[in-house]
C-alpha cells in the first residue's frame, strides 16, 4: 500500500481523509461521528518518531495559552492532568504534521481566546494568568465553538494515545483509568467473571 | 513462493484474498491447480500488528484507502450524490478477516427460504436462496475446520442442526459476558458462548489467543485470529501453486468473442498495466467492488457490465441493520482485555409477526469502544460532562465499569439500494468512483429500534446503575457488503447460478458477500467462507471430470 501511495502524484488526500471512517467500531460508526484527527501515513511516521526537543508550531505565549485551556479540559485534582502528561506537545506535533490544516484555527483560536478573556475579565490579558474558576467561566463562554471542540478533541486524544505520540507521557492518561498496557492476560479479566467462576 | 509471470496462462486468477478469496486459494491449490492471487492491499505480518489505537483510528492501515478510492453517496437516485465515507473494507492479505472482531456465527435454517416463510414484503426484493442451509452445512463445518473457530456446538436452542462440533472450545467468559448472561437469564432469555474465529487452544501450529484485548479493527500480533492471512493463505502457499501479488488494482475482466473470460487487466504498485492471462476467474473482491469491477468491465459484447444481463449487477446492497445501548455496573470490568463479545442471544433471531414488522437479529454483550480513545471520546452518556473536573472522573471512574449491548440485525433487499459508477468523479487510477445509494427500508428502522429496546431491558435486568440507547440512524456507512450480484437459478433475476458462477460468463466465478440473497441476521464472514468452500468443491469437481471446460 505504501508504494501505491507513493506512485499517486498531486492527489490531495487531505480533502477527502477529513473525518476517516478508518479504524472506527461499528458502535463508533453508530452513533458518532466527530470528524476526529486525519493522518497520513507518511506525516504520521514523522509524528511518531520520539520526543519532540522543542515546539514546532506554537510561540511559548501561544503554548502557554493553549496548555492552560488542555489543562481544564483535563485538570490536575488528587491526580495528573493534561499538562503534566504533556499532551501540549502531541497538539504542537499534530500541528507541524497530520493537522497542518489545522494551524489558522488555533491561530485564530488564540486571538479569540484572548479577545474572550480580555472580555470577560478587562484587567487580564492573558487566560494562562486567570484563576481557575476565571478560567472555566471563559471556556464555559467558547465550550459551543469549533476551536473549543477541536482543542478539547486533541486533548483526549493526545491524553489518551500511546506515549510516544507525546502527549500521554509516562502514561499519565493510561493509568488514570486503569488501562494497563501488558498486552497479555488470563482469566479472571474482572470482578463479574471471577465472582462467575466460583460460583 | 511461487512466482508466476503474466503471459502464464494459470488455472484461476482470484480477485481479492480476505474470507472468500483465501478459502478459494486454498481449495484450488491444494487441487492441483495453478492460482494467482491478486490483492489490493500490501502483505502484513504479524509483527506488523501494533497495539496502537491512534494509528488504527486515524490511518487506513488495514482498510480501503478513501483519499485514493473515494465514495460517493446518496439516500436516492434522484439525488446527486456527494462525496463521504460509506464502504470500508478490508484491503490487505487476508482482507477484513484480519480486522474483523471474528464472531463466526453461522446462518439459520430460516434465513435461506425467508421469502417462503414470510411471503412478499412490499418494494422490495426478498426472494429464497437457491440453496439451503442442509446444502451449505458441510461448508460450514469446513470453513470452522480449515480456519479454526472456538465455541459451543448446539449451546443455542435456536441454532439449526450442526453435524459436528466447533473445533476448539468456547473463549473464557468476560466479565461483560457474565453481566449479559445474567440479565438474560432473568427475562428468561437463552444467552450462548459466542463463536469466534479466535483460537481458545493452538491449533494446527497456531498459537492461541493470549488475551491482549485488541481484536476489532486491529491485526493480530500472533496469529490466534482465524484470518484468511493465519490460516488458509500460507496453505494455499505451501503447495508451490498459488502465488500472493499484491498492490494489484484490477481493472478490468477481459473476455474473448465468444464471452469467456481471458484474464484481468490490473495496475501493479507501479502504476503499470499488466494483462494477467487465466482459465477462469475467481471474484472474491467484496460486495462493494465486485460489482464496480463488472460494471467497469464494459466490451461491446456486454456494454451494461460483465455478467449483468439480469441489469442486476449492483443491485440489492445490503448493509446489515446495528444497534448498541451502554450501562455502567458497579465493579470493574476490564473489558480492556480479551476478545470483544463472549456472550449472545438469538431469542430475537427469527422475524415475529407480532411485533408488526419485518426483521431479526441478535444481541451480544461486549465492551465496544476499542480503547481508552474511543472510551473517552465516545463510551460516556449524553448527559455526562464533555471537560473538567466532572468528565475526567467520569472516565476514570467508568472506564472499567461500562459495557455495550451490540445488536446486528435485518436488512431487506432494495433494488434502490445499490452500488454503481459516479458519473463524474474518478479514484486515484482515474476509473469511476463507487457511488452508493442507500435508504433504510422503514422496517429495518424499526428493527433497529426494538433491538434497542431489548438491549436496555438486558441491560436493566443485568442491574446497570445507569443505561442509555445511541439513538438509531438511518444506515450512511457500512462494512458488511452483501447481495450486490445475488444468486438464483433463473439468468433474469439473478447474476450467479447455484455454485457461484455467472450465469452470462461460464468461466467466471463471483464469490463473496456479493452472492447472498437476503442478509441473514447475523456476521456474514462464516457464510462467505462456507459458501467459497461450496463453490470451490463444485469447481473441482467439474474440472476434473471434464464437465465444466477451463478455456485453453
Amino acid at each position: 500500500m505504501e508504494k501505491i501511495h507513493e506512485t499517486v502524484q498531486g492527489h490531495s488526500r487531505r480533502s477527502v481523509l477529513a473525518g476517516s471512517v478508518a479504524g472506527l467500531s461499528s458502535i463508533w460508526l453508530a452513533t458518532h461521528w466527530p470528524g476526529i484527527l486525519a493522518a497520513q501515513e507518511h506525516a504520521h511516521t514523522v509524528a511518531k518518531s520520539g520526543r519532540p526537543a522543542a515546539l514546532g508550531f506554537f510561540s511559548p505565549d501561544q503554548a502557554a495559552e493553549i496548555e492552560s485551556v488542555a489543562a481544564q479540559i483535563i485538570p490536575k485534582d488528587d491526580t495528573p492532568g493534561a499538562r503534566e502528561a504533556g499532551t501540549i506537545y502531541f497538539i504542537d506535533r499534530a500541528l507541524t504534521t497530520f493537522d497542518q490544516d489545522k494551524q489558522a484555527a488555533y491561530t485564530q483560536g488564540f486571538n479569540d481566546l484572548r479577545a474572550k478573556t480580555h472580555e470577560l475579565f478587562p484587567n487580564a490579558d492573558k487566560f494562562s494568568a486567570l484563576n481557575q474558576a476565571q478560567q472555566v467561566q471563559v471556556l464555559t463562554a467558547i465550550e459551543k465553538t469549533a476551536f473549543f471542540g477541536q482543542i478539547r478533541l486533541h486533548t483526549i486524544v493526545g491524553f489518551f494515545a500511546n506515549p510516544e505520540y507525546g502527549g500521554n507521557q509516562e502514561k499519565i492518561g493510561w493509568n488514570l483509568i486503569g488501562f494497563e498496557d501488558k498486552f497479555a492476560w488470563e482469566p479472571p479479566f474482572g470482578h463479574y467473571d471471577r465472582e462467575y467462576k466460583q460460583s | 513462493m511461487k512466482k508466476f509471470t503474466p503471459a502464464t496462462q494459470v488455472d484461476f486468477v482470484i480477485i481479492g484474498s480476505g474470507a472468500a478469496g483465501g478459502a478459494m486459494a486454498k481449495e484450488l491449490s491444494t487441487s492441483g491447480f495453478e492460482v494467482v492471487v491478486l490483492e489490493q492491499g500490501p502483505r502484513l505480518e504479524d509483527k506488523d500488528f501494533k497495539h496502537d489505537e491512534f494509528k488504527i483510528r486515524n490511518t487506513p492501515a488495514l482498510v480501503n484507502d478513501h483519499a485514493l478510492q473515494p465514495n460517493t453517496f446518496r439516500k436516492t437516485e434522484q439525488e446527486k450524490a456527494k462525496l463521504a465515507q460509506v464502504i470500508s473494507y478490508g484491503q490487505c492479505v487476508g482482507g477484513g478477516t484480519v480486522h474483523y472482531t471474528g464472531s463466526q456465527w453461522r446462518f439459520h435454517e430460516i434465513d435461506f427460504i425467508e421469502r417462503s416463510r414470510w411471503g412478499a414484503i412490499d418494494g422490495t426484493g426478498f426472494a429464497d436462496w437457491p440453496i439451503t442451509y442442509a446444502e451449505l452445512e458441510p461448508y460450514y463445518v469446513k470453513s470452522e475446520y480449515e480456519f479454526g473457530v472456538s465455541g459451543v456446538g448446539g449451546a443455542s436452542p435456536f441454532e439449526s442442526p450442526r453435524s459436528k462440533p466447533y473445533p476448539l472450545p468456547a473463549l473464557p467468559i468476560k466479565s461483560a459476558g457474565v453481566l449479559f448472561d445474567r440479565g438474560c437469564k432473568k427475562l428468561e432469555l437463552h444467552p450462548v458462548p459466542v463463536p469466534s474465529a479466535i483460537l481458545s487452544q493452538p491449533y494446527q501450529g497456531r498459537q492461541a489467543c493470549n488475551h491482549c484485548g485488541f481484536c476489532e479493527w486491529y491485526g493480530c500480533e500472533r496469529g490466534a485470529k482465524s484470518s484468511s492471512l493465519a490460516s488458509v493463505i500460507p496453505a494455499a502457499e505451501k503447495t508451490g501453486r498459488c502465488e500472493i501479488r499484491t498492490g494489484s488494482y484490477v481493472r478490468e475482466i477481459s473476455v474473448d468473442k465468444s464471452g469467456r473470460a481471458t484474464g484481468v487487466i490490473y495496475f501493479d504498485s507501479r502504476r503499470q498495466e499488466v494483462f494477467q492471462k487465466a482459465k477462469a476467474v475467481v471474484l472474491c473482491a467484496n460486495g462493494s467492488e465486485s460489482p464496480r469491477l463488472l460494471l467497469l468491465s464494459k466490451s461491446n459484447l456486454f456494454p451494461d457490465g460483465l455478467a449483468n444481463s439480469s441489469g442486476l449487477v449492483g443491485k440489492y446492497l445490503m448493509l446489515g441493520g446495528t444497534a448498541s445501548a451502554s450501562g455502567i455496573f458497579d465493579e470493574p470490568l476490564n473489558e480492556f482485555k480479551s476478545v470483544m463479545a463472549t456472550r449472545a442471544i438469538e431469542d430475537f433471531y427469527d422475524s415475529d409477526a407480532k411485533r408488526g414488522f419485518y426483521g431479526g437479529g441478535r444481541i451480544d454483550g461486549r465492551w465496544g469502544f476499542m480503547g481508552p480513545i474511543g472510551y473517552a471520546l465516545g463510551g460516556l452518556p449524553p448527559d455526562a460532562p464533555t471537560w473538567g473536573t466532572g468528565y475526567k472522573n467520569f472516565v476514570k471512574e467508568n472506564f472499567n465499569r461500562t459495557m455495550t449491548c451490540q445488536s446486528y440485525a435485518t436488512s431487506l433487499p432494495l433494488e434502490t439500494n445499490n452500488i454503481t459508477l459516479d458519473p463524474d468523479l474518478k479514484d486515484a487510477w482515474g476509473l469511476p468512483a463507487m457511488r452508493v445509494t442507500y435508504k433504510d427500508h422503514p422496517d429495518g428502522m424499526k428493527t433497529k429500534q426494538y433491538f434497542l429496546d431489548r438491549s436496555l431491558e438486558i441491560l436493566e435486568a443485568a442491574g446497570a446503575k445507569k443505561k442509555w440507547g445511541n439513538p438509531v440512524r438511518e444506515t450512511t456507512t457500512g462494512g458488511h457488503l452483501m447481495g450486490t450480484c445475488r444468486m438464483g437459478d433463473d439468468p433474469k433475476t439473478s447474476v450467479v447460478d447455484k455454485f457461484n458462477r455467472a450465469h452470462d460468463v461460464p468461466n467466471l466465478f463471483i464469490v463473496d458477500g456479493s452472492s447472498f440473497v437476503t442478509s441473514g441476521r447475523n456476521h456474514p464472514t462464516c457464510t462467505i467462507e462456507a459458501l467459497a468452500f461450496r463453490a470451490a468443491d463444485h469447481i473441482v469437481k467439474a474440472a476434473k471430470n471434464g464437465s465444466m471446460k477451463l478455456a485453453v
